[in-house]
């Protein structure tokens, strides 16, 4: 099983606890099911918000699957994993 | 009537300020809804720019469907160099781009990202208005409605919280005012643009629906765009409270001004001058524009019949030549069919010729035409507007009216001539085989005027209007005129040749008279002298009578 390792950028404003339940969530699913081949890199629009722009951000939390390509967004807390998983084709790629 | 508690933001949109005493309310949502092109986008870029240009109140565009070059290119073709307010920072385009497809929703959220990317908008160009064009987008991109619409109301509570004076667009849904219900939301100020196509012509019109905390007309408005942008008509005024103009004007038909006592038509009134086809209405209205030139007035004339060369030539054989006024541009003739816009168009159109020229006469030539373009009630409605609108300027109204009957003709289709300040009636009437032209003055307000029919009658050298032949216990026109002052003209002649003939038999028999009394003269003096010989005969036959009697007596003495 040769995978790549994934680039997961969550954007996030501010300490709400939808983007706190965004943040956990996230650990915890790919810690299971993808230990060691991931990056989460998470962007506090908040402190720094012309990145919303830059990055056509409107919905909060939203998960970015930078790599692999093609991109992928989700918006939401990631409160359901199963779905979690479809979305980011976790299984197959 | 101010709205005490509500402060304005002026929209700079020409008439809708009137309309709402002020323009939309600072600091709070106003939502347009309405059909797709009835012009909300536009009625949004305007509110805007004129905000940026005009007002310093710079404002935030947010779109969320063209994107901020074509926003640009559209407004550019009405004039307004939206590129170079951004460029002065006065105007940010903020681009929210809604792609349903790379998203997948899983579990909670919320739109903070719009919120933080608006207030960074607003922010870095201290912005004061803001246009939301068209949030309902979002309903495509997001599945949770609920969600949307309870971050949709925070959004519109966040502005008012920010004081940004907000439009939002939307479009026009089934049975409600927006497809998405945000009416519910704004409370403020809703405004409906619709787009309508009745008889192949198409108006456009607005409605404020509901304007919380003021006076507001309830009607709808036709609106324009044009090369212009937008604009919604003046209203009608509510009140009739114009001012009053005490000099007069003159019709340019000098026997026409000696009918009223006050030489002519006051200023500012409405004159209406009816009659039916070729009865010389348009002749005469053009003597009344002819005369305003002539007197340094600016005058428009609408002709929705003749061209402008036509009526130019048409004016010149009876005198009227209107060319020069046209070159100094003191004169201005506007033609347009009565088909090539709705009602409101052609209303539209002329307020805004009459608001940019600035008239102090008008002529509408004529105002039945009009009537195949809406149903009498719209005409007549529109008519209204026009006078109250000219009357509010001080600026004198004539119009002309083509009636299809003259037997009883003191009602005109448009039922308009209560609305009309003087009317003028001509009459075209057949008598003995011949048609002719007369002239009444059915009414002038303000001023005593002739009761009588005159004749109408145009000459290469303008109009005169004849005073009536009274003659065998009426009054005649035409040829039954002419035969009767002719007849009056022969009886003359064979009186005065009478008299003539009376005069010399006169002369004659005292000539003859006094030639007897020459002869009997010439006998008595005759007469006298032979008595005197005779009597001087006599004397010396005396004499010598006596001396012979003598020498006789002396010789027998002897």
């Amino acid at each position: 099983m040769q995978q790549k390792t994934k680039k997961l950028v969550l954007y996030v404003a501010g300490q709400t606890p939808k983007s706190l339940a965004a943040i956990s969530n996230l650990r915890r699913i790919c810690e299971e099911h993808m230990p060691g081949r991931y990056v989460i890199e998470v962007i506090d629009l908040r402190q720094n918000p012309k990145l919303a722009r830059e990055h056509n951000i409107i919905a909060i939390p939203t998960l970015v699957r930078e790599l692999p390509v093609p991109m992928r967004k989700i918006i939401g807390d990631l409160s359901d994993e199963e779905k979690v998983l479809v979305s980011l084709r976790l299984g197959e790629e | 009537m101010s709205a005490v508690g509500i402060s304005k933001s002026p929209t700079g949109i020409g008439g809708f300020d009137d309309l709402t005493l002020g323009g939309v309310p600072t600091g709070r949502p106003t939502l347009v809804c309405g059909s797709a092109g009835c012009g909300k986008t536009l009625f949004a870029s305007t509110f805007l720019i004129h905000g940026a240009r005009q007002f310093d109140e710079p404002g935030v565009f947010v779109t969320f469907e063209e994107r901020p070059t074509d926003i640009v290119a559209n407004v550019a073709s009405l004039g307004f160099e939206l590129d170079t307010l951004i460029a002065e920072d006065k105007i940010t385009i903020e681009h929210i781009l809604v792609d349903p497809i790379e998203l997948a929703e899983i579990g909670e959220y919320d739109l903070e990202g719009l919120f933080l990317r608006l207030e960074l908008a607003i922010d870095a160009i201290g912005a004061k208005r803001v246009v939301l064009d068209t949030i309902e987008s979002l309903f495509s991109a997001f599945n949770n409605p609920a969600i949307l619409r309870a971050e949709i109301r925070r959004l519109f509570d966040w502005l008012k919280d920010k004081g940004m004076t907000t439009v939002i667009t939307a479009e026009r849904g089934d049975g409600s005012l927006t497809r998405q219900g945000l009416e519910e939301y704004v409370s403020d100020c809703v405004i409906l643009l619709d787009h309508r196509v009745n008889s192949q012509v198409s108006t456009r019109r607005m409605r404020i629906v509901k304007y919380r905390g003021t006076a507001h007309g309830t009607n709808e408005y036709p609106f324009l765009i044009d090369e212009d942008g937008f604009s919604v008509l003046p209203v009608s005024s509510l009140a009739l409270d114009h001012k009053v103009h005490e000099d007069i004007i003159t019709s340019g038909v000098p026997d026409l001004d000696a009918m009223i006592a006050t030489g002519g038509f006051y200023r500012g009134t409405s004159i209406l001058i009816s009659g039916v086809a070729g009865a010389g209405k348009s002749s005469l209205a053009a003597s009344f524009a002819n005369s305003g030139c002539a007197g340094g007035e600016r005058v428009l004339y609408f002709s929705f019949e003749e061209s402008s060369a036509q009526t130019v030539r048409n004016m010149r054989s009876i005198g009227i030549n209107l060319q020069p006024w046209l070159d100094a541009d003191r004169l201005r003739h506007i033609a347009a069919r009565p088909t090539f816009y709705s009602l409101e168009m052609h209303l539209a159109v002329m307020l805004r010729e009459i608001s940019r020229f600035d008239p102090s006469l008008v002529v509408l030539d004529p105002i039945s035409a009009l009537l195949g373009s809406g149903d009498q009630q719209e005409v007549q409605a529109m008519l209204l507007r026009i006078v109250d609108f000219l009357k509010n300027r001080g600026a004198t109204a004539v119009f002309t009216h083509l009636a299809h009957s003259q037997e009883g003709a003191v009602a005109t289709d448009a039922g308009m001539s209560s609305l009309m300040d003087a009317w003028i009636l001509m009459l075209n009437r057949e008598v003995n085989g011949e048609f002719n032209r007369e002239l009444y003055l059915l009414k002038a307000r303000g001023a005593a005027h002739s009761n009588q029919v005159r004749e109408f009658v145009m000459h290469s050298d303008g109009i005169r209007l004849l005073p009536p032949f009274l003659g065998q216990g009426r009054a005649l026109t035409g040829s039954a005129r002419r035969a009767e002052e002719a007849r009056v003209r022969r009886e003359e002649i064979i009186r005065t040749k009478e008299v003539g003939r009376l005069r010399l038999a006169a002369n004659e028999r005292r000539r003859v008279a006094l030639a007897r009394i020459e002869q009997l003269n010439a006998e008595i003096e005759a007469s006298e002298h032979e008595l005197h010989l005779m009597e001087d005969a006599e004397t010396e036959y005396l004499r010598q009578s006596g001396r012979d009697l003598k020498e006789m007596e002396a010789s027998r003495r002897a």
